[in-house]
């Protein structure tokens, strides 16, 4: 926790949690496709389903998926925008086993390339990424983050780990989630500090690894 | 190495450092975060200027929230403090304009700074703002005073919870005010004790304080709550400033208020099912904004 989790964020309102937040998730979702949305479909659960209108929740993730910050004023025109930009979306209500009560689940198609990504706002804008593509992850976007896709296979982590000791990177958070034995894995690596891009370049050319995606703290 | 744990560990830090809590605080987040302290007092000072902006665009007479229901009461506080029309004039009548203001821009969908939180966002920027107008204090001294307040949040954030859904209004608005009471005696020239007293006293009175949005949303009784937010946070500092202390410590009132939070039933806790939220009104109000 720091002062800036305290007095801050930035953002518009009305909610911390109920907009903020869901601008939040809406723009790692957008990080994660790597390129601009066409298609967005966005199921809401609990407080989410049932408060959205009310909250801008929908206009703050349509914004988020378009790339804009919590702070953004063009937040509450984000479906005209969308139209313009020519992203289409649907959003409904649902009911998701075991999520946080302000959880959405958002799937955005790109020209080439889909990701599916689940997350939570726990308050105060802050938020918790739960599952990409399915697979458990744990990110809460105030890190820069690395997300590892590799085969799980032995030494993979102590070779991601031990080239960011010897960039003189500290991890803050680890949380590895796998498919089976030998299948699939991500780790989710959170860092204090910075890392540029080369080091992403670096994790992602190890042996074993498939993809490394890094998220710059939103 | 400063914590925050306590209230008093922050006093006792800043007395035998002969510092303000701001100063040291700036400090120590320099050191945790691996910023220069320059860095941070430039974002603390962009943040601060966007409490400004939002007291400016939230003083609108058409001014209207996304549900329709709130919008206006800033612009005629202030109408009446120019008219020379309040009880307790300038000071007193600024501050409740300015936190209606910044609350009201939230309900709208305005751009705002969580202080702590989006449903308090008034309290903080009122507080400083209407005594930097009232002393003529520069923007340096202004910035500083919100490490402090942060401080305070950082202490009731470890040891209770700054949200509604969690330990009702008391835990937002509460906090808010606590931390704009500690903002204040810092920028009166009070001493560290004093804004452990003002800390105090500003959650002693606001103890218990339900949070009970009508229809669910930060607007009803929000925006009021947030005028009675920075009204008891001059009084706290006003009381800790004339050397007046609180019996009961700042560390165990805010344990208290964690104690208060936690035996609050559910429906007092931001589910729109219980207190005002729950009046023939508040229910009227409800099908008016969502049909149903």
């Amino acid at each position: 926790m720091n002062v800036f989790d305290i007095i801050g964020p930035v953002m518009i309102g009305p909610s911390s949690s109920h907009t903020a937040g869901a601008a939040r998730i809406g723009r790692i979702a957008y990080m994660l496709l790597g390129q601009p949305a066409k298609r967005a479909e966005i199921l809401l659960h609990g407080s989410f389903a049932k408060t959205y209108k009310g909250h801008g929740t929908d206009k703050a993730l349509i914004a988020g998926i378009m790339g804009m910050k919590p702070d953004d004023a063009r937040l509450r025109s984000s479906f005209e925008l969308a139209e313009q930009a020519g992203l289409s979306f649907e959003i409904t209500t649902g009911h998701l086993e075991d999520a946080h009560p302000n959880t959405a689940q958002i799937t955005l198609y790109g020209e080439d390339s889909q990701v599916s990504v689940q997350g939570a706002s726990v308050g105060g804008g802050n938020i918790l990424i739960n599952r990409i593509n399915g697979m458990a992850v744990e990110i809460s976007g105030q890190f820069t983050t690395l997300i590892v896709l590799h085969r799980d296979a032995p030494g993979t982590i102590a070779h991601v780990t031990e080239l960011l000791g010897s960039n003189g990177i500290n991890i803050a958070n680890f949380r590895l989630a796998r498919e089976q034995k030998g299948g699939t894995a991500v780790m989710t690596i959170e860092i204090d500090g910075d890392a540029g891009k080369e080091l992403n370049r670096q994790v992602a050319a190890l042996e074993n690894v498939l993809g490394s995606t890094m998220l710059k703290p939103i | 190495m400063l914590n925050y744990n306590t209230i008093a560990g922050l006093v006792e830090q800043a007395e035998q450092a002969e510092k303000p809590i701001s100063e040291l605080v700036l400090a120590q987040q320099a050191e945790q975060t691996e910023r220069t302290e320059g860095d941070l007092y430039e974002e603390m000072r962009r943040t601060f200027r966007v409490m400004e902006e939002s007291v400016a665009s939230g003083i609108d007479p058409d001014l209207r929230s996304t549900s329709g229901l709130t919008g206006g009461t800033a612009y005629r506080m202030q109408q009446a403090v120019r008219e020379g029309r309040t009880i307790c004039g300038e000071v007193f009548g600024g501050a409740l304009t300015r936190a209606l203001a910044v609350s009201e821009l939230n309900a709208s969908m305005g751009r705002i700074v969580a202080s702590p939180t989006a449903g308090s966002c008034g309290i903080l920027p009122a507080a400083v703002l209407t005594i930097r107008d009232a002393r003529g204090l520069d923007e340096r001294t202004c910035v500083m005073s919100l490490f402090t307040a942060s401080a305070v949040g950082m202490v009731i954030a470890n040891n209770a919870c700054l949200a509604g859904a969690q330990g009702g209004c008391q835990a937002e608005c509460g906090s808010a005010s606590a931390m704009a009471a500690a903002a204040l005696v810092e920028l009166a020239g009070g001493a560290p004790d004093m804004v452990a007293n003002a800390v105090a006293i500003a959650i002693k009175n606001i103890l218990g304080l339900v949070c009970d949005p009508v229809a669910g949303l930060v607007e009803i009784p929000c925006i009021k709550r947030n005028a009675s937010g920075v009204a008891n946070a001059l009084c706290a500092a006003e009381l800790a400033l004339a050397g007046i202390t609180s019996a009961i410590p700042a560390d165990e009132v805010i344990l208290t208020m964690k104690r208060v939070g936690d035996t609050m039933p559910a429906a007092l806790r931001e589910t729109a099912e219980g207190g005002l939220a729950m009046t023939p009104t508040g229910r009227r109000l409800f099908k008016q904004v969502f049909g149903t």
